[in-house]
């Protein structure tokens, strides 16, 4: 038995664009600008590793390097360079050894065909890892059950809405009982109930056999605080943090963070960035109100925020000390929020 | 975990069942799949009739129709399945699954061959009863065997064209289209593919279309063929083996060199 269940060292993942032609037959430009200008580094130098039994978060933003990191895990991509085990084994070599002892979910999948309903589309998935058919259908009934589809279970998968076709691939990926499972953003598109359903059987399933593993990408802050032992802050391709929620917390709680209100037509926040005292600071901006974190390296630096958005005509609607999240982290990590409209105050004024 | 055997089987059989399934499910399929071509075949069974030809001829047609339905099966649901495949997200489970991607190619062929030996029944009997079509084989084991090697030897084919779409994209519909066409006139589909001058017709022999027509025509109608029919069967047994290993070796090059080019999980490419 291996204890470690996944490790990667120095994994690197380059795409290259296809390099263009005038014509079918005529030569590709080749110059070394052009080549650089063409690859896209996703992953780069990763090195990581998750325990047996343990469920190991990724967190980072779109683009950032999470999927592929899982593509090449699940065997369906090969590293550009670096080396990528799972359960002992390597990715490239023993992809073959690796299949049956895992399975992948990802949000937003549309696999499936249509003709068939969610039972029969869930039988299929489990006979190709040779799932015998009886326990297959029991896994199938225990796991329609827990997301809540039991009824929908004779539905052709064209007749699904989007959530329950989720709902279907979520299944999908526990009726095999992978050894290591990885999930791709599972919740992705689910009403919160589901959602909560989702979480809390996640938290069920690795309690069963201690020595499953799970792997999950996921967008929401709240999910990863919740389900994950340890996780990985990821962007542009490099792992910025690796801890448990809790740690990584606190090592954030050294910059004391606020969060101010503003009225819109706010001037002078992305100043704020720069005043003494202050660490960084994010707005976002909405309809009615510019909502602005700033940490600070020491907390008596409020005052001169307040004073310099006051004095800049800025109208002050709220102001809150906030106790640190995961987004914070990522916040001061990667130094952008998760979300896509929350961007660097200076990148926001632009 | 099951025996590689086991499951493999248990694989293709899982694969086999959609197509089947649809099969029972869609109902467009008899008007879509039988009614037309049988249409296609009575422009030219008149025009034979127009012109005196050997009864035999319409029986030419008919079974032309019929085996054109697995024409199109091998190149649009094994060639381009994987492509669909792939864009529907199946692609990255069956790869990702411990299943060889030779059982799931040996499912789609399965499933193809069951619904299509349906289809081109249909054909066969309405062709048969509309246009009295005379039917004397002189060994119907013979042409049973026939008819199976054929099968083998075009599915075969398929599996090797589903191989090369795993990793070529838009590139390889192309090929399908420019594949479907010019095959019709290679293989004799409407016509004794006697009447091709020789060279061509050896050329066109490699098509196993164009043998198995020809065999079954032999058997069916006792006409002269191209060549003996225990050569052509022999010619196709082979056909089926050399696609076979083809496709196997095919599948484990293009799917190694899909994995590190990224079109696996690539779609819409």
């Amino acid at each position: 038995m291996n204890p470690i269940a996944i490790g990667t060292n120095n994994l690197s993942r380059t795409y290259r664009k296809a390099r263009k032609r005038r014509w079918w037959w005529s030569k590709p430009k080749s110059s070394t600008e052009a080549n650089e200008a063409q690859e896209f580094i996703a992953l780069d130098q990763v090195s990581l590793e998750v325990p047996q039994g343990e469920l190991f978060g990724l967190l980072g933003p779109n683009g950032a390097g999470k999927t592929t990191l899982i593509k090449i895990l699940t065997t369906l991509l090969a590293p550009s360079a670096g080396t990528a085990q799972v359960d002992g084994l390597d990715v490239v070599k023993d992809a073959q050894k690796i299949r049956p002892l895992i399975n992948m979910v990802s949000g937003g999948e549309s696999s499936g065909y249509g003709i068939l309903n969610v039972r029969e589309n869930l039988w299929l998935f489990a006979r190709i890892y040779g799932v015998p058919t009886a326990l297959a259908k029991e896994r199938i009934e225990r796991m329609l059950g827990v997301v809540g589809m039991t009824e929908k279970g004779d539905s052709r998968i064209s007749h699904l809405s989007t959530g329950q076709r989720q709902k279907m691939n979520f299944c999908r990926g526990f009726i095999t009982d992978p050894k290591i499972l990885f999930l791709d953003e599972p919740t992705l598109g689910l009403d919160v109930t589901s959602a909560r359903g989702i979480r809390a059987f996640i938290k069920e399933w690795m309690k069963e056999k201690p020595d499953r593993t799970l792997l999950l990408t996921t967008h929401y802050m709240a999910e990863a605080d919740e389900l994950c032992d340890r996780l990985a802050i990821i962007d542009k391709g490099k792992v910025l943090a690796c801890d448990s929620p809790a740690n990584l917390k606190r090592q954030v709680q050294k910059y004391p963070l606020y969060e101010l209100s503003l009225a819109p037509g706010a001037n002078g926040w992305a100043e704020v960035e720069s005043l003494p005292g202050v660490h960084q600071s994010t707005a976002t901006t909405t309809p009615t109100t510019v909502e602005l974190k700033v940490s600070l390296h020491d907390e008596p630096a409020i005052g001169a925020v307040v004073q310099s958005l006051v004095t800049s005509g800025g109208r002050i609607l709220t102001m809150k000390k906030v106790e640190p999240t995961l987004e914070d982290v990522f916040i001061e990590r990667v130094g952008h929020g998760l979300s896509d409209e929350a961007t660097p105050a200076s990148v926001a004024q632009e | 975990m099951p025996s590689t055997f086991r499951l493999f089987v248990s694989a293709a059989l899982a694969r086999t069942y959609p197509r089947v399934a649809w099969l029972f499910r869609s109902n467009s399929w008899m008007i879509q799949e039988t009614v037309l071509p049988v249409l296609a075949v009575a422009a030219f069974a008149y025009a034979y009739r127009a012109m005196n030809a050997p009864e035999a001829y319409t029986g030419f047609l008919v079974l032309g129709a019929a085996m054109t339905t697995f024409w199109l099966n091998v190149l649009w649901g094994m060639g381009a399945q994987l492509y669909w495949e792939r864009d529907s997200g199946n692609l990255e489970l069956y790869v990702m699954s411990p299943a060889p991607m030779m059982a799931i190619l040996t499912g789609m062929a399965l499933g193809g061959m069951t619904t299509t030996i349906v289809r081109a029944t249909a054909i066969v009997i309405a062709g048969v009863l509309m246009f009295d079509v005379p039917i004397n084989p002189s060994s119907w084991w013979l042409l049973v065997l026939a008819f199976f090697v054929t099968l083998a030897a075009l599915y075969g084919l398929g599996m090797l064209f589903a191989s090369v779409f795993l990793l070529w994209g838009r590139e390889a519909w192309h090929l399908v289209n420019l594949l479907q066409e010019p095959v019709y006139l290679l293989s004799g589909t409407n016509f004794p593919v006697t009447v091709l001058p020789r060279m061509i017709a050896l050329v066109a022999s490699a098509i196993p279309l164009t043998l198995g027509m020809d065999a079954m025509r032999q058997v069916l109608f006792r006409t002269p063929g191209l060549f003996e029919v225990w050569v052509e069967l022999s010619v196709l047994g082979g056909l089926a083996v050399v696609f076979f290993f083809c496709a196997r070796w095919g599948l484990r090059y293009l799917e190694r060199r899909a994995r590190e080019e990224g079109k696996l999980t690539v779609r819409w490419q």
